[in-house]
């Protein structure tokens, strides 16, 4: 099915489409690549809940009783662990964005831009943020 | 490449130049300074609490610190932003709107968290 889709991106001449796009296997570089894009736009759209974190944290003890209380046992009708899943999806999200942010400037004051340094910091970048998330989230349940 | 000056400019496009590219690096760099002092003040010895949380970011220097990275935030998602929406989204139109939309998002958030910041 794929390799069809393929096929037939390469007859048609023109930009690319999302429809080829999905027929293309992607290097690791380029998914790191899109999943900087990803949690970037992510922590965009949560930008305010993070901010009202960042308010209910330290605006005063008893806010800050309630800034306890979201994760444990929810606000707005919303439950807690739901609160801990968006909290889990904006450490991933910063995770990504920082250790992807650090390669890209790292590549950019030393000219490591060959395919193999590519290649391997990449795969390290997803390694170390998965690992990292992971190990915050086990903090953050558990 | 079509003609992309004088009256046929692209009015949502980049700057043309080295300026974003350069400025959504050191935000960046400042950004994850912050985070460094951040997580080295948390590490600290203490029992994590109220005291110990607001009086990290009530210290005067730390303010200041504080209110850069804001800052530096607000430049780096709106370059990371509108290069997002110069990817994704080709109608003029469509575009302006969301680019004034992120604008506005953006000078909001960083208005409220001034507020909660100088307020410590």
């Amino acid at each position: 099915m794929a390799e069809q889709m393929v096929k037939t991106a390469r007859q048609r001449p023109g930009t690319m489409r999302l429809i080829d796009a999905f027929g293309y296997k992607l290097p690791p570089a380029g998914v790191v690549s899109i999943l900087h894009r990803v949690s970037g736009c992510i922590m965009f759209v949560l930008l305010p809940f993070v901010i009202w974190l960042f308010d209910v944290s330290v605006t005063s003890e008893i806010s800050y009783e309630q800034f306890s209380a979201i994760f444990r046992a929810g606000a707005a009708g919303i439950p807690g662990w739901f609160f801990k899943l968006v909290a889990l999806a904006l450490i991933w999200s910063y995770l990504h964005h920082f250790i992807a942010g650090v390669r890209h400037l790292y590549m950019d004051a030393t000219h490591s831009v060959s395919k193999e340094f590519g290649r391997s910091s990449a795969l390290a970048t997803l390694a170390l943020s998965i690992l990292l998330t992971l190990a915050l989230g086990y903090k953050l349940f558990f | 490449m079509t003609q992309n000056y004088g009256s046929k400019r692209i009015v949502v496009g980049a700057h043309y130049g080295l300026r974003d590219w350069l400025s959504q690096r050191m935000t960046a760099v400042m950004m994850a300074l912050f985070t460094i002092v951040v997580i080295v003040q948390v590490l600290m010895p203490g029992e994590m609490g109220y005291d110990k949380w607001a009086g990290i970011f009530a210290r005067q220097w730390m303010k200041v610190l504080t209110f850069i990275t804001i800052i530096s935030l607000l430049v780096h998602v709106w370059v990371g932003m509108r290069d997002v929406l110069m990817d994704y989204v080709k109608p003029v139109a469509g575009r302006l709107v969301l680019q004034v939309f992120t604008i506005a998002w953006l000078v909001g958030c960083a208005g409220w968290a001034i507020q909660v910041l100088w307020r410590l």
